[in-house]
């Protein structure tokens, strides 16, 4: 069994909207998994309903092999939760909300202050963990809420948003925190609209829209069907005019973006070809590179023929 | 049986109830109100001691006046504390789980190893606890000045009575702590809680038995030739105005600690045929007396609690 998460058909309703729409999904153990898509495409509340936080109104859900609503303790003893916007008992220290979700969790009180040690230091919070959380950043408490799910030694982590309303640098800081998370093995399902963060550290994503996932794969694997297997190549040069050199080149599209830069897309990987091409003309060739698409055009790419079809329909 | 949940629906309720009470002791909304009812408790219990000093001189009972005397222009302790706990009860309650959704905090304990129900009933027991607490040190504050003023120990029979008053006004708040826990769930934002709760409080405390009589008169009108319709207009009216814990808290309060009451309600000449009038009755028969008042209002806590239970199981956790 190294599915961590499996659903069939899971459906959520509240009242007449239905907020998710029949997902399957499958999350293997080790993996980063991202849930993307727009806000209220259904990402928090697949969320809540891995965590039994609420009831599903059709479909089945598995996580670690078991039954959410009916061992949900059991769950929620071996998964961590981090949620948008995660709120704290400001008058409270870092240390003792943390040694409330110890009592709460029922470990031994020896044993919970020898980890919250632990874990203040593994988020850098040893230095605060005597002050109320109420003087506590945006950043600094999304590093706390790591660290109450570190507490219980989750085998799994689910973070919601993460990175939301987070400068760059403390995005910066709890993405590599959340990379290192990952190397010790605990398998991690965030979810976000921020593309691009997503991109760096998951190893497949999920794309949600209006409750149901659209796309599923690995990062890689979803860029290069988005830009249809097609190499993109951006070359800079001086002196020659790549339109004219590779207009003999079967299958390759040569664009002048401004002067002095070519877009070319083409089958294979041209870049040796240009660049031999170019200095063959006699002119400085002063950079070439492979772009990578991104997740962002994936999403707007896959949204638009979504709203393609609804037009359609 | 499929749908069976695993686990112990208690699993936390101690850690959520200590952490509470823990939280209640150390705010200053709580010390705020918890002043209130000492100063003014304390006054009314000084100035009753100084009126008793005067003019009583031979009573069995003198000790339980220190609890009800009334020295005007201040009320009675127990007109106090009738007036008073509820107050503390809302200020204990009133934010309890609409304040857990607004901090955000309210899924990141839920995803703790617990079932909503440790929290619910978690937050409950911490806001008894810390009533209790209170009421055994006002209890024995009152008791302490009582001997130290009057220079006259309570006998026996009266700290019995003192502990059933003491029990009375613990499940007394207990109502009004449901009262605020419910409205705390039903209202998001903690204000709203609170002024649906000091509403409720309003109109229990004072216009209640304005309106008892009122209501009554609209059910049964009083016919002046027929005297059973005023038999039936007091009834009602009584019936009425049980509905109100500050009723039958006063009730319990009056029978316990006034040993000469025989009745609470309607009473007929013919009933008091070969009675001794001012003959205190025996605790076990003061206690009989309170019965139904009691059990009334431990089912009003109930009933309370099992709505705001319900209501709480069924709310999504997402705002």
């Amino acid at each position: 069994m190294s599915a961590v998460i499996e659903t069939a058909g899971l459906v959520k309703r509240y009242g007449r909207t239905t907020a998710v729409d029949g997902i399957d999904l499958v999350v293997e153990r080790g993996e980063v998994f991202g849930l993307l898509g727009p806000n209220g495409s259904g990402k928090t509340t697949t969320i809540l309903l891995l965590l039994g936080l609420t009831e599903p109104t059709a479909g089945t859900v598995r996580v670690l092999g078991l039954d959410p609503l009916r061992q949900p303790l059991a769950v929620k003893r071996r998964v961590g939760y981090l949620p948008d916007e995660v709120g704290f008992y400001e008058r409270l220290t870092a240390r003792e909300n943390l040694s409330y979700s110890a009592r709460l969790a029922g470990l031994a009180s020896s044993d919970a202050r020898r980890r919250i040690d632990e874990v203040l230091a593994r988020v850098r919070l040893t230095e605060v963990a005597d002050r109320r959380v109420s003087t506590f950043s945006h950043g600094m408490r999304q590093r706390l809420g790591i660290a109450d799910l570190l507490l219980k030694r989750a085998e799994l982590a689910i973070l919601d948003e993460p990175t939301a309303g987070l400068d760059p640098q403390s995005t910066q800081e709890l993405l590599e925190l959340i990379q290192a998370l990952a190397r010790d093995g605990i398998t991690i399902v965030l979810s976000s609209h921020l593309l691009g963060m997503v991109q760096t550290i998951c190893s497949r994503v999920a794309l949600f829209s209006r409750g149901r996932i659209g796309l599923c794969g690995r990062v890689d694997q979803l860029t290069a069907d988005v830009l249809g297997g097609r190499y993109v190549i951006e070359a800079e040069a001086e002196g020659a005019d790549l339109a004219s050199l590779l207009g003999d080149l079967p299958d390759a599209a040569t664009v002048l973006e401004r002067p002095g830069r070519w877009r070319v897309e083409a089958k294979g990987d041209l870049r040796p070809e240009i660049a031999r091409r170019v200095i063959g003309a006699g002119g400085t060739l002063q950079s070439i590179g492979l772009r990578q698409a991104s997740l962002d055009e994936v999403y707007a790419r896959y949204f638009e023929t979504e709203a393609g079809h609804a037009k359609a329909a | 049986m499929r749908r069976r949940r695993e686990g112990s629906p208690f699993t936390g309720l101690a850690a959520v109830a200590l952490k509470e009470a823990a939280d209640h002791m150390t705010s200053a909304r709580i010390h705020l109100v918890m002043l209130l009812v000492l100063l003014t408790a304390l006054g009314a219990v000084y100035a009753t001691i100084g009126e008793i000093k005067q003019t009583f001189s031979e009573d069995q009972f003198l000790f339980l006046r220190v609890f009800t005397m009334a020295q005007d222009p201040l009320p009675s302790f127990v007109g106090f504390l009738g007036f008073l706990l509820p107050l503390v009860a809302i200020a204990l309650g009133f934010d309890a789980i609409n304040g857990e959704y607004n901090r955000r905090t309210l899924s990141r304990v839920l995803s703790q190893p617990i079932y909503r129900d440790a929290l619910l009933t978690g937050k409950y027991l911490g806001g008894l606890i810390v009533i209790a607490i209170c009421l055994v040190t006002l209890w024995l504050l009152v008791t302490g000045l009582g001997i130290l003023l009057l220079g006259l120990p309570p006998s026996a029979e009266e700290i019995v009575r003192g502990l059933a008053f003491l029990l009375a006004s613990f499940v007394y708040a207990g109502v009004w702590l449901a009262v605020a826990l419910l409205f705390s769930i039903v209202f998001r934002a903690p204000a709203t809680a609170a002024l649906a709760a000091l509403t409720v409080w309003l109109l229990f405390a004072i216009f209640w038995s304005m309106l008892a009589p009122l209501i009554a008169g609209a059910i049964v009108t009083v016919d002046p030739l027929n005297p059973t319709t005023a038999v039936a207009h007091a009834e009602w009216q009584t019936a009425i105005s049980r509905i109100s814990p500050n009723m039958l808290y006063g009730e319990m309060t009056l029978a316990l600690l006034s040993p000469e009451t025989r009745t609470l309600g309607l009473v007929f000449a013919s009933q008091l045929h070969q009675a001794l009038l001012g003959a205190p009755l025996p605790v076990s028969e003061s206690l009989s007396l309170i019965w139904p008042q009691l059990a009334g209002m431990v089912a009003a806590l109930v009933v309370l609690f099992t709505i705001a239970y319900v209501t709480f199981q069924r709310q999504e956790i997402r705002a």
